[in-house]
């Protein structure tokens, strides 16, 4: 474990205990993730890309193994905010206004009603919803009710940003706008970006580290660097590395061997 | 014109003709107006050659009801093509609403004040009719008074309408609503921590909404004597439950990704509640909120059947239908229906302000 | 997130001694808490019967055995409510005043006759109501608002105006009118819940199921019956649940001012006439019990519907 490790796994393994019998939901995990990395979980249904992100954030309890969140318990982590976590639906409150839902985490965790005000204007403008400050959730797109959550996740400057799923549910074209702003947006804040996708793609395009995933058990087959610039535009898709990357990513879904097989 | 509106505006034409044609053996002056109105009813089946509009429907129907009521007491006996007349001038505001509801938007509630046309000339409808019938048709007073008579008797006993509302509405009822909804939904506070006891009691509090609770009058009255605490407590009783099952369930209300969020920021129990569990019960309570408002002025007023000072709404109904004032009873019965509507409106009108982001009030 | 939910599935699925375990606690506290209130609330009473009598010196248990079986407690005790309630229906001919079951059936007579008008009207009424427009406009803001009035104060009215009807006009003997003007209320507590449940159930389908059936070129009326029917069973028998215990309440109250001599809601007012607390507290666990049947009798028809229909079982 590095001094600059943020989330270290080692032999982590979760079992689900249900009337069907034990589900393994994690086997033998063992992964480092350095400071300023962008890694993305891909893989099939099953395989614990969620839930090893639950995991990392105290969701979910590890049955065996040891995790380490900047060195410490999952939970101590939690407890010293050290993550914000975007989930696959935006989970806005409906009630509040945007400004009053990014305000959310800020209230709960005792800031001042200025420091508020400044970090609320800071992270609407990093992600574009400036001037939507004072509408309700059900009045945005879906796209941007997305955005609104990852500011709410930035507001309170926690170093570590786990998403799982983010753009799931939105279509292709508002999907890649989001991609190339988050880009700009973790080279804006430097932090250390724990992302979770089904898409071969988004993963390669986003990246630094693409972790391949496969369920039954879910574990780690393959975990690929990749040599791409961090300055990425969005065409760089047709590049021959970017595709020599999707191709090596697809291989270790296939030696997953999860689509054939089961479903 | 749809077939319906075919056959009504055929039968609605032979109804006048037949009526007009029983007319004309009397001498001409008398019923002027009805046979006025009936010999427009025979010339509306021009429609059949040259459209007519709707609003000539509904200005006929105006005009029919006009006629008749104000021809009650013009003949001794009441002549068939009177009672014929009211059936045209019924089947003219028919055919009116048949055919503005056609116009209408379909499933749309508003039209700009058009669609609450229809419902106040259902209603007026229903006033004439019964006046006329039960002026008309010599209906016994103790079985049905006329609308009119009813009016009357509320405008002179202003004072004894009030008291009784004064007694049953303004302290038996908002007491006890308030004390039961309250209590209701502190212990469903009180017990959100404690599965053991959520799946204890909500089983309990679900079955309890099925029993006829208001048996309990006779009890309360016996513990809290015959004024108003007791009536209130059998609306505590009453509205207690619909609270805390509602309550419970709508702190369950939040989702699973909702709770979760909030854990991710460590937050405590209360500031989870405050901030996620309880707006988002909101919809509940105000669901429990609207029935009970209902129980409560029930459950006073059933509670006054079974004991009372000289004074209440349900004291005055079991007592005056002894009497057979039946007039003062319906006199009564308009007060508590307005009584109730008004109530059940203003928890409305808090319930839109307040829950006003959830999509049944978004989309209302 | 998939294994999150599937252990959520799993621990839904809980036997059934976990489920009743709790409810038979809380229901054990309740009868604790009931006889420490009876010690409590008839303890006046108690010291009044002792100073006449010149009794001094009473034990502590003697003083409570006596406070649970006084003849007109102010609470009377679970021993003596649920003895009376089988001294009143196993020890005496159902046919007899003094039996409960007599005045039970005569509640569940008026209530079922009365349940069954409501709902058969309330259901014809929620068809025409969702096949025609100027009905739907015309009637559904009128009940809508009568859910928010109390119309159980006309009961008295109904009953009394009902009998003088159905006696004086139409000749009809005494007990069958008395039924009859009951059922009336019963009727029409029923009916406004049924309708605007069936309204609703009606209406239940979603745009495509209804588009579905349009490709079909289906008429309107196998529309209704493969497709809005269908849909509105379970609106249909929430509704029912809803309006049967509706009806039993209506048909209680409609035994309250007519100076009738038989049913439950004639026994609570005679009870509450001669401070019989035993009687009234027997009579509102009767009434409770009738409630409970008919709720679970609806629930077994609608189990059976929902086992002809191929429904899922929930």
């Amino acid at each position: 474990m590095g001094p600059n490790a943020v989330v270290s796994a080692q032999n982590l393994g979760l079992t689900f205990k249900t009337n069907d019998g034990d589900v393994v939901a994690l086997s033998d995990v063992s992964l480092t993730i350095d400071k300023g990395e962008f890694v993305s979980f891909i893989g099939p249904s099953g395989c614990g890309k969620t839930t090893f992100l639950r995991t990392i954030a105290d969701l979910e309890q590890p049955t065996s193994g040891t995790l380490r969140i900047n060195g410490q318990t999952p939970e101590n982590a939690r407890r010293e905010r050290a993550y914000g976590y975007v989930f696959q639906a935006p989970a806005l409150y409906p009630w509040r206004t945007i400004e009053k839902n990014v305000a959310l985490p800020l209230e709960i965790m005792g800031y001042s009603g200025s420091q508020q005000a400044e970090r609320i204007k800071r992270t609407m403008d990093l992600v574009n919803l400036s001037g939507f400050e004072k509408k309700y959730p059900w009045q945005l797109s879906g796209g941007m009710q997305q955005r609104a959550s990852i500011a709410r996740a930035l507001a309170f400057d926690a170093d570590l940003l786990l998403m799982d799923e983010p753009f799931g549910a939105l279509d292709e074209i508002v999907r890649d706008h989001l991609n190339s702003e988050l880009l700009k947006l973790w080279a804006a804040t430097q932090k250390t970006i724990c992302f979770v996708t089904h898409s071969i793609p988004e993963a390669v395009y986003l990246s630094t580290k693409i972790v391949v995933m496969s369920p039954r058990p879910g574990r780690v087959t393959d975990v690929i660097e990749s040599d791409l610039p961090r300055e990425r535009p969005l065409d760089i898709r047709e590049t021959p590395e970017f595709l020599a990357i999707a191709v090596r990513v697809r291989d270790g879904l296939r030696a997953g061997h999860s689509y054939e097989e089961h479903v | 014109m749809s077939q319906l509106q075919y056959f009504l505006s055929l039968v609605t034409g032979g109804v006048c003709a037949a009526a007009l044609a029983l007319s004309l053996v009397t001498p001409f002056e008398t019923g002027l107006l009805l046979k006025t109105f009936l010999a427009l009813g025979v010339l509306s089946l021009i429609r059949f050659i040259l459209p007519l509009g709707l609003w000539i429907d509904g200005i006929l129907a105006l005009l029919g009801a006009a006629a008749v009521l104000i021809s009650i007491g013009v003949f001794t006996p009441t002549p068939p093509y009177f009672w014929m007349a009211l059936v045209a001038a019924w089947l003219f505001g028919w055919l009116f609403v048949e055919r503005l509801s056609k116009t209408l938007a379909p499933r749309l509630s508003d039209n700009g004040g058009l669609g609450l046309l229809i419902p106040v000339v259902f209603g007026l409808s229903i006033l004439v009719i019964w006046e006329v019938a039960t002026r008309a048709g010599n209906v016994p007073q103790v079985i049905l008074p006329p609308p009119s008579m009813i009016w009357a008797r509320i405008t002179a006993s202003v004072p004894t309408l009030f008291a009784d509302f004064q007694q049953t509405f303004l302290k038996a009822v908002l007491i006890g609503y308030v004390l039961g909804c309250g209590l209701g939904f502190v212990v469903a506070i009180l017990i959100d921590r404690s599965p053991f006891l959520k799946s204890g009691l909500l089983p309990l509090g679900n079955f309890v909404s099925a029993l006829p609770i208001v048996g309990v009058a006779p009890i309360m009255v016996m513990w809290f004597g015959f004024d108003w605490p007791s009536k209130a407590a059998v609306v505590i009783i009453m509205t207690f439950f619909p609270m805390l099952v509602n309550t419970v369930a709508g702190l369950n209300a939040s989702s699973a990704i909702e709770r979760d969020l909030m854990r991710t920021y460590a937050a405590g129990y209360w500031q989870t509640l405050m901030k996620l569990r309880l707006p988002a019960a909101g919809p509940f309570i105000f669901n429990a909120l609207k029935i009970n408002s209902t129980l409560a002025l029930i459950g006073a007023i059933v509670a006054e059947f079974f004991g009372t000072p000289i004074v209440g709404m349900g004291f005055r109904i079991s007592t005056e239908v002894g009497r057979m004032n039946v007039d003062m009873v319906w006199a009564e019965i308009a007060v508590a229906a307005v009584a109730g509507s008004v109530f059940y409106g203003v928890i409305v009108l808090i319930e839109r302000a307040v829950t006003f982001w959830h999509p049944s009030v978004r989309g209302a | 997130m998939s294994f999150a939910t599937s252990r959520h599935e799993c621990t839904a699925r809980v036997p059934a001694m976990k489920r009743t375990l709790p409810i038979i606690i809380v229901l054990l506290a309740i009868v604790l808490v009931w006889y420490a209130a009876a010690i409590g609330m008839n303890a006046q009473w108690q010291n009044d019967v002792y100073r006449r009598a010149d009794i001094t010196n009473v034990p502590a248990t003697q003083f409570i055995i006596d406070t649970w079986n006084q003849e007109k407690p102010v609470l009377p005790t679970a021993h003596q409510v649920f003895g009376e309630l089988w001294n009143s229906t196993a020890l005496v001919a159902p046919n007899k005043p003094r039996s409960l079951i007599f005045h039970a059936w005569v509640t569940f007579s008026a209530t079922a006759l009365g349940f069954v008008m409501g709902s058969l009207l309330g259901i014809a009424l929620a068809v025409m109501i969702v096949h025609n427009e100027a009905m739907n406009r015309s009637l559904m803001p009128w009940i809508v608002a009568s859910q928010t009035i109390p119309i159980l104060a006309l009961a008295p009215l109904i009953v009394v105006i009902g009998f003088n009807i159905f006696t004086g006009t139409m000749g009809i003997p005494t007990d069958p009118a008395r039924l009859m003007s009951k059922a009336i209320i019963s009727a029409y507590l029923s009916f406004f819940p049924v309708a605007v449940g069936m309204v609703k159930g009606l209406r239940s389908p979603e745009a495509i199921q209804l588009d579905l059936m349009h490709t079909y070129s289906a008429s309107a009326n196998q529309t209704f019956w493969k497709l809005r029917w269908p849909a509105a069973m379970p609106y249909l028998f929430a509704s029912l649940k809803v309006g049967v215990a509706a009806s039993l309440v209506g048909a209680i109250v409609g035994e309250l001012p007519t100076g009738a001599v038989a049913g439950l809601g004639a026994r609570l007012l005679a009870g509450s006439y001669y401070s019989q607390t035993i009687q009234i507290w027997a009579a509102l666990f009767a009434a409770s019990i009738l409630a409970a049947l008919l709720v679970i009798a609806v629930g077994i028809v609608e189990r059976l519907v929902n086992r002809a229909m191929g429904a899922r079982p929930a």
